[in-house]
């Protein structure tokens, strides 16, 4: 169910629908391939990338690279076109450039689709076709499966639409081996678990936003207490399947050990998170904290991974 | 449109057409060093 806007967000719904009389600014079209979230998604690539057992030509590595970068930015683009009315509705994304009406509808969508399409044909060219397929499916499931179908639907959207964001890491890794093995598959399955309480974390202290436009987020929808035991939940079972890799000897024991120690750091993150309930003019320090560190956290899983398998393929370990 | 907004508006079409070129360029260089890498393989 979708609730009325209210009048005070009418004015960046008015600047949207005004008739472009300016040509957008290529900054713009920068902003719409979200680059922050794309600096995620290009770092747990290249880690997927670099982690792979096997030789890849830094141009083709290169190229796989910027390929997942575009098919994020394309994905993005077609995000932010078929939402620009919910953006413009929230403070966080009103200023956004479909909603603060500095780009026109239609070149948006065109842009997300030139980004995409090229993407997977590039990448299906340059590097192999199995890591293009698997990107096309990525961009189809964040731009269709979650944008359109899950995220207006269900308070379960980001669980499953978390989907879209563990991809880069496994077609990282395709890029380099041809093939799916089952750590390509772990890495998938870190992400998947790791996005529930960083979005929810998030969507704590931002959900009056999300109610606002009718988005059935958790925190909306299954109330706050809900919520906060969810992202414990999801914490705990993020821990064993951290360490995965180790047991099945995809990983060393350096990658081991620290995941071990960040693992049970977002443990002990999301604990305040969940023991409590927020209150009048409530700050939300825990719940921003702990999406602080859920960020470097992924960073961190990834990062060391990488210096495990080339300090393993070095010999020394 | 008034001599400013025009001024602004060639600005904004040269800005778009410069980035646009050098993407072009750049995508040149990328295929034949992905060429040339394929064709040593």
């Amino acid at each position: 169910m979708r609730m009325p806007i209210e009048a005070s967000e009418t004015e960046a719904m008015t600047a949207m629908t005004t008739a472009q009389t300016m040509p957008a600014d290529w900054r713009d079209f920068f902003a719409l391939t979200k680059p922050r979230v794309m600096s995620l998604v290009i770092f747990t690539g290249l880690c997927g990338l670099l982690a792979a057992p096997g030789h890849i030509h830094p141009v083709i590595g290169f190229t796989a690279i910027l390929c997942i970068a575009l098919g994020a930015g394309g994905a993005a683009a077609l995000n932010q076109w078929w939402e620009a009315d919910l953006d413009a509705g929230m403070k966080r994304t009103s200023q956004r450039p479909l909603p603060a009406g500095r780009l026109n509808r239609v070149d948006a969508r065109d842009f997300g689709i030139a980004l995409s399409a090229a993407s997977v044909g590039i990448m299906g060219v340059a590097v192999n076709w199995l890591s293009a397929v698997i990107l096309a499916i990525s961009i189809l499931y964040y731009a269709v499966v979650y944008t359109i179908w899950l995220k207006p639907r269900t308070p379960q959207n980001i669980v499953i639409g978390g989907g879209a964001g563990a991809f880069p890491p496994m077609i990282g890794w395709v890029a380099v081996t041809g093939d799916i093995t089952l750590m390509p598959v772990l890495l998938f399955a870190i992400i998947f678990m790791w996005t529930p309480p960083h979005f929810w974390a998030l969507a704590l202290f931002v959900q009056s936003d999300y109610a606002k436009v009718g988005i059935p987020m958790m925190p909306v929808v299954a109330g706050e207490r809900s919520t906060r035991r969810q992202i414990l939940a999801y914490s705990v079972l993020l821990l064993p399947l951290s360490l995965a890799p180790w047991f099945i000897g995809g990983a060393g024991a350096i990658y081991g050990a620290a995941a071990l120690a960040l693992s049970a750091a977002f443990l002990v993150f999301s604990l305040p998170v969940a023991l409590r309930s927020a209150t009048e003019g409530d700050s939300m320090r825990p719940e921003k904290r702990l999406f602080g560190f859920s960020i470097l956290y992924l960073f961190a899983l990834f990062a060391v991974l990488v210096l495990d398998r080339v300090m393993a393929a070095q010999g020394m370990l | 449109m008034t001599p400013e907004d025009e001024a602004e508006y060639r600005r904004r079409q040269k800005s778009r057409n410069v980035v646009l070129g050098l993407v072009l360029l750049f995508f040149v260089a990328l295929f034949y060093a992905i060429t040339i890498v394929r064709m040593t393989d």
